[in-house]
């Protein structure tokens, strides 16, 4: 048998390819893009939260943040999903149907704010206790101190490790297949999966992947692009080398 | 240029610790409106803490601070720091803004100027430091000198009764020194009161009106210059001084 032809019938079947490509762009990449990017607002919204909270000097609110971080990043994403998306519809199925979408982005969201939390606490913690503490000196505070002057810097240091994040969120999405999708709300693994369960051949699956990759690599890259211009735009400090091995960990 | 006075400072009993480590054991220093009390003594007796105790970045276990007479430890400590100016070892100059906005930052949100009247206020405030022409330039990118510079134009413009010092040129290279401490003399003379925590002795002597030697987290010894310099009398104060000068 000629490995090549098996190799090419498995995965390079451009007939399939080209028939299931206008719905992989139309339906698979809108779906994929609408669940990664809601769950990039919302994550990142919450993960701010999350982030102050666990920096707070009081006990009771830094608890909770902590207690939330451990659960979210300790469990399985498969399992956080399927417990939120269909323990959940039961209750919301009264507001907006048995649609799967707002709870897998509510899923995909929490999981992303305990990983998104960690970076911005990282980040924030970064800060010379300088900054904070000229900044009272002139007047301004605690909240305002932190939200101009600590908040925005350590922001910045975290950029890199924020959107190897987002790149996360964007192949996780394809995990909200599991809760069950209409045709209209499938993302690109569901539409390469269904397309490749019925031609008998893994194309779909490989055309999937190639869009993934054109979401994600020149995210890698616009990440090492930056990485390397804050580099080189000044010293590298201890805390850039923590907040690598954290971006790093996050994989 | 000046529309807020000078007002005297006085410090009376303050005790300050941390946990169980006592930084300040009854801290007495009164700085008579206009005048400058240059603040000496080794690593670790106080001085430091001090200056924070006064603008309330720690506050004070026991004791009274008086800005112009009246107690400052009751009312809002926000309120308070905006009368008080500070100027650190490390600059702390905010990095993400340009010179410029690091200056206009606290006049807008906190003085709560419009933009045009912010930017006029720093540029005037700048160019008293001589460093108009690094309005746009991030502190990144000056020299130690002149981030210092801007740091105590920062804090001039905010239009404080009080300035303190802590430690303003022990991070400066050498050659940066003299500058700084020239415009710290510049606005003693102005009559702006002043508590400067310094190691510079040379400074101490000619421009301060007082100078107050701590130790242990009390102040030893205090008195004009000469008696501290020339005729010391505590054994401690007198070995302290063999050591520096």
């Amino acid at each position: 048998m000629d490995i090549w032809s098996t190799l090419s019938d498995t995965f390079l079947d451009w007939e399939s390819m080209k028939a299931v490509l206008p719905e992989m762009l139309k339906v698979g990449l809108v779906n994929t893009l609408i669940l990664a990017a809601a769950s990039v607002v919302l994550g990142t919204l919450l993960g701010m939260v999350v982030a102050v909270l666990a920096l707070s000097s009081k006990r009771w609110l830094r608890w909770p943040a902590k207690i939330y971080t451990d659960i979210f990043r300790g469990l399985p994403a498969i399992l956080t999903i399927l417990l939120i998306g269909q323990g959940l519809s039961p209750i919301t199925r009264h507001w907006w149907g048995p649609n799967p979408y707002p709870l897998g982005i509510l899923a995909l969201s929490l999981i992303a704010a305990a990983y998104i939390g960690e970076i911005f606490r990282s980040g924030i913690q970064s800060v010379e206790k300088g900054q904070l503490e000229a900044a009272r000196a002139l007047g301004f505070s605690y909240t305002s101190g932190m939200r101009l002057v600590v908040i925005p810097q350590g922001v910045r240091r975290v950029l890199p490790a924020l959107v190897n994040q987002f790149i996360a969120l964007v192949k996780e999405s394809s995990l909200v297949y599991f809760l069950g999708l209409l045709a209209s709300q499938r993302e690109l693994f569901r539409i390469g999966q269904d397309a490749a369960a019925t031609n008998g051949n893994l194309s779909p699956l490989l055309l999937a992947g190639i869009f993934y990759l054109v979401i994600t690599v020149p995210l890698t890259h616009f990440v090492n692009h930056f990485d390397k211009r804050l580099r080189e735009g000044r010293p590298v400090e201890l805390e850039d080398v923590e907040l690598k091995e954290l971006a790093h960990a996050n994989r | 240029m000046r529309t807020v006075e000078a007002a005297s400072l006085e410090v009376s009993g303050v005790e300050l610790a941390f946990g169980s480590n006592k930084v300040l054991r009854g801290v007495d220093l009164v700085v008579p409106a206009g005048q400058t009390a240059c603040v000496i003594g080794p690593s670790g007796s106080g001085k430091s803490t001090l200056l924070r105790a006064i603008n309330r970045l720690l506050e004070p276990d026991a004791g009274d601070v008086k800005l112009g007479g009246e107690s400052v430890l009751r009312g809002d400590a926000d309120v308070l720091r905006r009368r008080i100016g500070m100027v650190f070892q490390h600059f702390n100059l905010f990095p993400h803004k340009s010179v410029l906005d690091n200056i206009t930052l606290p006049l807008r949100k906190i003085k709560k100027l419009d933009a045009e009247a912010a930017q006029a206020a720093a540029r005037a405030q700048l160019d008293l430091v001589g460093l108009a022409h690094k309005a746009g330039a991030r502190p990144g990118n000056l020299s130690g000198g002149q981030q210092q510079r801007v740091a105590i134009a920062r804090a001039l413009a905010m239009e404080p009764e009080v300035m303190l010092f802590d430690e303003a040129t022990s991070a400066l290279d050498p050659e940066l020194v003299k500058g700084v401490l020239s415009l710290m003399a510049d606005l003693a003379e102005a009559g702006m009161t002043m508590v400067v925590v310094t190691h510079e002795m040379g400074f101490a002597r000619e421009v301060a009106d007082q100078v107050a030697f701590m130790d242990h987290g009390v102040v030893v010894e205090s008195g004009v210059p000469e008696q501290i310099f020339d005729s010391a009398d505590s054994p401690r104060l007198r070995q302290f001084l063999s050591q520096v000068l």
